[in-house]
């Protein structure tokens, strides 16, 4: 089994082949041109992670929404899980930046904080 | 009439960073004039991550590094009108604005900053053929309704334009339940960085067509759906290659255009490639005592280097008021061939430091050699591993160069494979 991965490390996006067995072990990585390149291709067939930002809707503010993100990076494949219970949530006015919005997102272990502030109507 | 030393046209991270600089350099009469009902500019509406890791070492997102200078500009009580729009520059820099509260305002300065920004490039730009139905929007417009106003403009999306606000925007779409059926991209490879590629694109499995534009929109309420096509080397569309999109929303993403109406109605020299003022190294305009950085001097890709260059400005405009800034004899800078533009275009003969010249390249290049030449004599030969359309790229210009060069000499940068 081959994958094909764009590196994002640096602006270079070397493409590093991944060549794996079936059960996923990894036989080979080529196509980098650094080590970090190697680390990158390890990680996003392993576990590859991803911060998620987006927006959780206010009660009784200026604006209807205020942008937030995760504190850190989350696994790939919740991704949509995590959006789903962000757009389930809604947080009362005023919101500070740096606010702690939901905890704990989807078990991940990561919360999800404001990135603005959102004073009340 | 009111009195200021140095008026900053736009509040966004350009016009924040300039009167932070302007300030810290010994001036304390600033004022901000914001079209804005805040502080901020268009980071307010860029709630992904990626901004500030070359100016903070952080990675935060838009509206995180708009509030780390809303802070200090509050911190350091620069004043600020929000929700006023500047109408005029004169010759003798009295700006004209105007808001709800204060009316009419007349404002004396001895420098004016420009810092307005840019604004997206309207389909009307395009000619894109087909009928006039609602759902054609700028990729900025929709991220203005989907993160600030909360709610989703489409439903079924083709985005024209891949660079970074067009991948940012499919991603932010998808996630908030939209399918994005493709972006295309007129010209053989994406001005967006790699890193939005990969996972704004990829990790959703959007495909990103190149060589491949929007040939005709149909829809008689609403967009129902888009005829793409790809095109040859010329940029025409090929016959025989249309194919109908069924989509309610076309996303336009194709450049960014700096709002520089105040800059020509006063007279100020533009440069034809950056659509910005032509600038010496403090980014004074060849009005004097007028100054320009951010995004209205020329589009950059980094908001970082947005705060470096407003910097840059706004301690020439504190050494202008305070008169430690003379003018001088001047050399000229100029891009050869793939290299696009320079900014600064001219360096005064009498600054007192080194000098950085950024620049800008047409196409992709992997291991290219950067030549910088003073009047044909070869100054620095730097390798490249990768040089990119997307990405601004620097050289450094040493007082001791500086000290070498006459007036109306010409320092060119070229690239060489």
């Amino acid at each position: 089994m081959t994958r094909n991965i764009t590196c994002v490390t640096c602006p270079m996006g070397c493409s590093i082949k991944v060549e794996m067995t079936e059960s996923g072990e990894i036989t080979s990585i080529s196509g980098n041109t650094c080590p970090r390149g190697e680390k990158y291709a390890k990680d996003e067939i392993t576990h590859p992670l991803r911060s998620l930002a987006t927006t959780v809707r206010v009660e009784g503010g200026i604006y209807n929404v205020v942008p937030c993100k995760s504190a850190g990076p989350l696994p790939k494949e919740k991704i949509f899980d995590c959006m789903q219970a962000v757009n389930a949530a809604a947080v009362n006015a005023p919101v500070t930046l740096g606010d702690v919005l939901i905890e704990n997102i989807c078990g991940t272990g990561v919360n999800i904080v404001a990135t603005n502030h959102c004073p009340a109507k | 009439m009111l009195n200021y030393d140095i008026v900053i046209i736009g509040g966004g991270p350009a016009g924040m960073a300039a009167a932070l600089k302007a300030k810290e350099c010994g001036v304390d009469s600033i004022l901000i004039l914001e079209r804005a009902e805040t502080l901020g500019g268009i980071l307010e509406q860029c709630i992904h991550t990626g901004f500030g890791l070359q100016y903070f070492g952080e990675e935060l997102s838009g509206p995180e590094y708009a509030s780390r200078f809303i802070d200090l500009v509050n911190k350091e009580k620069i004043e600020y009108k929000t929700d006023t729009m500047a109408l005029e520059i004169t010759d003798s820099n009295v700006v004209y604005a105007v808001n709800k509260k204060d009316g009419l305002l007349e404002i004396q300065a001895k420098a004016v900053i420009l810092a307005m920004g840019c604004r997206e490039r309207p389909r009307g730009a395009l000619n894109i053929p087909g009928t006039r139905a609602s759902g054609i929007m700028s990729a900025g417009t929709a991220q203005k309704y989907v993160n600030i106003d909360g709610y989703m403009p489409g439903k079924k999306v083709v985005i024209l334009g891949s660079g970074d606000i067009g991948l940012i925007m499919a991603r932010r779409m998808t996630l908030e339940g939209a399918k994005v059926e493709c972006v295309c991209e007129l010209m053989p490879y994406s001005s967006g960085l790699t890193r939005n590629i990969v996972q704004c694109l990829d990790d959703f499995g959007i495909p990103l067509y190149l060589s491949t534009t929007v040939i005709d929109i149909h829809g008689k309420d609403r967009v129902t759906g888009v005829t793409i096509a790809s095109v040859d080397e010329n940029r025409r569309p090929i016959p025989g290659t249309e194919r109908l999109i069924e989509c309610d929303t076309l996303l336009l993403s194709v450049g960014l255009i700096p709002e520089n109406e105040l800059t020509r109605a006063v007279g100020i020299g533009l440069d034809r490639v950056t659509n910005g003022a032509v600038v010496d190294e403090y980014r004074e305009t060849d009005h004097e005592g007028v100054f320009a950085c951010g995004n209205v001097l020329h589009v950059h890709d980094l908001v970082d280097f947005v705060t470096l260059e407003s910097q840059t400005a706004g301690e020439g405009a504190a050494r202008y008021v305070l008169g430690k800034k003379q003018k001088s004899d001047q050399v000229t800078t100029k891009g050869v061939g793939t290299v696009r533009y320079i900014v600064p275009q001219k360096i005064n003969l009498n600054n007192e430091g080194d000098v950085k010249l950024f620049f800008r390249v047409g196409n992709t290049f992997k291991n290219a050699t950067v030549k910088v030449k003073y009047n044909g004599n070869e100054l620095i030969s730097r390798k490249r591993p990768r040089l990119a359309p997307g990405e601004m790229e620097s050289v450094l210009i040493t007082k001791k160069m500086l000290d070498t060069f006459e007036k109306d000499g010409v320092i060119e940068i070229s690239v060489e494979v």
